[in-house]
């Protein structure tokens, strides 16, 4: 959608990989894609019509707003419903039915909940608002984390004592390795997400890769690199081979992003962790560490959460995991909507249900 | 917030790993200015560069070859189309 | 007294006010309809069928790049009435102002709607100004009602789409919203764009003269922006439409913001675009019309409209840049940024 028309040349380029793609994708094939912004650029782009029908793309736990849990949905609210506290998040939490009710509900009500784009503004709101306690709420995988980590550390070398931060960060690796433990999962290959590969290098997913004979591969989130990305998926399927392939080039490297690792593991260590629809997965979780507790708002807060109740029929928990298709959920269209959602992966707008809901029919 | 799009570095301040003085820069793309903060960047860019933002931080540092290299993505898909590993046409 | 703020008294139809009436609004917006004060204008309306409209105007921050609450209050209630082909004739005007507010404030958009009001050719006919306390309003509200009249052969309608008719769009989508979210302040991003906020009426007269009933139906893009008003037709004309992406003009500096906030363009409002369905054979000539127009330099037609598919409901689809269809969803909720 840029001021200059498309060029035929671009356009033909796609058709040649298409047409690539439907010649070799013979038998039926499915791939798995983890990240939030491929599963929303292959709704925009409408990339399902254009791949052949023996080719299923489905989404796994790559929106880290669906994967989080009700009850950290419900210690989140908690804290704005703290008297002087100012709630700081990314957009997509704030519409996220908890048991009982969601930030959006708690600001129309009179919580401080303010939106921000990046870790470091929450900071500059709690320089701004030094007789609030501004708390952040960490979500996100290993793209978001090391900018959490950075801002831990300035407002730590700043001495700012008005600021902390709700950690519930996750990673990826462990994560797809209790995916594909599953017996029941059946993905012929994975497409791997853009930016956590930026920072944890392609070589990350050479363990599962290996211990599970999957194909993967690297791309990055425009429609041609997501095609691309397919392209070498089926290739590697059909020529029977299983290995890491990076073709993000642009942003990915096999080591990845060293500085930012550095900077994680400097601040965050790793936990178990609880995830919506998965359980619990041994060490997928970072944890805010010992040496930084006073910038931890789970140290600084005595917060309780009435008991958590998960939304009878939701179905979100098995979406995630590609168990089910939003279709297979009988709150979704009628109960369920983006208006009124009942699970998170309706209300992210990464979320697949969303997706599914607006885009659905022809995407 | 994953975009795609390289920004161009077009100024740089601060300090690397000076939290009190942290690195920033003043980044564009498109038309649209912003301002990014490069504690987590691989490596630090100079002016000239291009840099992968995500939340108001750069993520990693493109040279500008390999910038503009990546926008002639088209490019690269016909070869692909014609299979990795086959003879590219005389 | 210092008067240089708004206090209540300027709202309690006493001295105050009359001075607030005089010596601010009346000092710009002087017509001799208004100067009469009269408790309400006497118009001469031509013969014809009335278009009627009002509208609220509440938007955040009052001023912002290309235009402000006044100018948008003008141009918006006009394009209200230019959509219907109405010819906008007169306007009213309530105020309601918040207690402690600037008058240079008010001075500043009392001279935006006199200089709107004069580039539209309509008169500002009623006014009214309330005021209340500390808090009660942000800063101030403005509501407007319009007066148009229909020439007697223009009908228009939003029922009125038919398969085979063209869709066309009058210049650059998503300038507006895209302003507005820039001049909120706490956002690291920063852009030349600015409001397009502008009375449409003689863009439309264009139209309508270069294809005079080919025209099916006019829209403007505002809140919900161009694919809220496109499914919105396909709905109340209970047809299909296919828009083609790479037709639909967006500036780099929109796109690029867009990409930044996680929002898609298609869903920013526009404050002086106009959506022309027009029958397939006049789509050329209209489109030539609008071009030869200052607000219609970048009018493109982006689609056309489809018989729809029986028991199926209707539909607006969107052949993505890359040859993809999907479907372009309503506005669900607020546009909000991702998190990855």
């Amino acid at each position: 959608m840029k001021n200059q028309p498309e060029s035929p040349k671009m356009v033909e380029e796609i058709l040649q990989i298409t047409h690539a793609i439907g010649e070799l994708a013979t038998m039926p094939m499915r791939f798995m894609e983890v990240c939030g912004t491929h599963t929303m650029s292959i709704f925009r782009h409408g990339l399902r019509s254009l791949l052949p029908k023996t080719l299923e793309l489905v989404s796994g736990p790559g929106c880290p707003v669906c994967v989080t849990s009700q009850e950290d949905i419900d210690r989140m609210i908690a804290f704005s419903l703290k008297e002087d506290v100012i709630v700081t998040t990314f957009g997509d939490l704030v519409r996220v039915p908890g048991s009982r009710t969601s930030l959006a509900k708690a600001r129309a009500s009179g919580a401080m909940v303010e939106i921000v784009y990046s870790p470091a503004s929450a900071l500059e709101i709690a320089r701004q608002n030094p007789d609030k306690q501004v708390v952040f709420l960490g979500v996100g995988f290993e793209t978001t984390a090391p900018t959490v980590a950075a801002t831990i550390l300035e407002a730590d070398a700043r001495d700012i004592r008005n600021f902390s931060v709700f950690s519930t960060h996750k990673v990826m690796p462990p994560t797809l390795d209790a995916l594909f433990r599953d017996q029941e999962l059946e993905i012929d290959g994975l497409l791997c997400p853009g930016h956590v590969s930026a920072i944890i290098g392609a070589r990350a997913y050479e363990k599962i890769c290996q211990e599970f004979d999957i194909p993967c591969v690297v791309a990055g989130f425009e429609p041609e690199d997501i095609l691309r990305g397919v392209y070498h998926l089926v290739h590697q399927k059909v020529k029977g081979e299983a290995r890491v392939e990076n073709v993000y080039e642009r942003a990915v490297t096999w080591e990845g992003n060293q500085n930012a690792c550095a900077l994680m593991e400097k601040v965050f260590e790793k936990r178990d962790a609880r995830w919506r629809g998965l359980g619990t997965i041994k060490g997928s979780g970072l944890a805010i560490r010992d040496d930084f507790s006073h910038l931890n708002a789970e140290r600084r807060f005595d917060i309780t959460v009435p008991e958590t109740r998960e939304k009878k029929g939701c179905l979100c928990g098995e979406i995630i995991r590609a168990r089910a298709l939003p279709l297979d959920c009988s709150l979704f269209g009628r109960v369920c909507t983006p208006t009124s959602p009942v699970g998170p992966c309706m209300v992210s707008s990464e979320g697949t249900c969303s997706a599914y809901y607006r885009y659905g029919g022809h995407a | 917030m994953c975009l795609a799009i390289p920004m161009e570095v077009k100024e740089i301040t601060g300090t690397p790993g000076n939290f009190l003085d942290p690195p920033v820069a003043q980044v564009e793309a498109q038309g649209t200015r912003a301002q990014v903060r490069l504690d987590i960047v691989d490596r630090m860019p100079e002016v000239g560069d291009f840099v992968i933002v995500h939340a108001g931080f750069a993520i990693h540092t493109l040279s500008r070859e390999e910038a503009e290299k990546s926008l002639e993505l088209f490019k690269d898909m016909a070869e692909v189309a014609k299979g990795p590993g086959d003879e590219k046409p005389a | 007294m210092n008067v240089d703020k708004i206090l209540l008294d300027h709202g309690s139809g006493g001295l105050a006010t009359k001075r607030l009436i005089e010596d601010v609004f009346l000092k710009h917006l002087e017509n001799p309809v208004l100067s009469r004060m009269e408790d309400s204008a006497v118009l001469d309306l031509p013969p014809g069928r009335i278009a009627f409209t009002t509208d609220s105007f509440v938007i955040d921050p009052p001023f912002f790049p290309g235009g402000d609450i006044g100018s948008l209050s003008v141009h918006g209630t006009v394009n209200d009435l230019s959509m219907q082909g109405a010819r906008p004739l007169f306007l009213s005007l309530g105020l309601i102002l918040e207690e402690g507010l600037d008058m240079d404030i008010i001075e500043k958009i009392s001279r935006s709607i006199a200089r709107a009001s004069r580039e539209a050719g309509v008169m500002i006919a009623a006014a009214d100004t309330k005021v209340v306390g500390r808090g009660q309003a942000d800063k101030l509200f403005i509501n407007t009602s319009g007066i148009g009249v229909i020439p007697e052969n223009v009908v228009l309608g939003i029922d009125r789409a038919r398969p085979g008719d063209r869709v066309i769009v009058s210049g650059w989508v998503g300038d507006h919203g895209a302003a507005v979210l820039l001049s909120r302040s706490g956002l690291p991003f920063d852009a030349e764009i600015k409001s397009d906020c502008a009375s449409l009426n003689g863009l439309v007269e264009a139209i309508i003269h270069a294809a005079p009933g080919a025209i099916r139906l006019l829209r403007d893009p505002t809140r919900g922006g161009l694919a809220t008003v496109l499914n919105e037709i396909s709905e109340a004309s209970s047809v299909d439409m296919e828009i083609w992406e790479e037709r639909i003009p967006i500036r780099n500096e929109v796109s690029g913001v867009c990409e930044l906030l996680g929002l898609d363009p298609l869903y920013l409002a526009n404050e002086g675009k106009c959506v022309v369905v027009a029958r397939r054979d006049a789509a050329e000539k209209v489109l030539e019309a609008m071009k030869g127009h200052r607000l219609g330099r970048e009018a493109a037609i982006i689609g056309e409209v489809r018989e729809k598919e029986a028991k199926e409901r209707p539909q607006v689809l969107l052949r993505t840049r890359v040859g993809g269809l999907r479907i372009v969803p309503i506005l669900t909720g607020e546009p909000l940024p991702r998190i990855c």
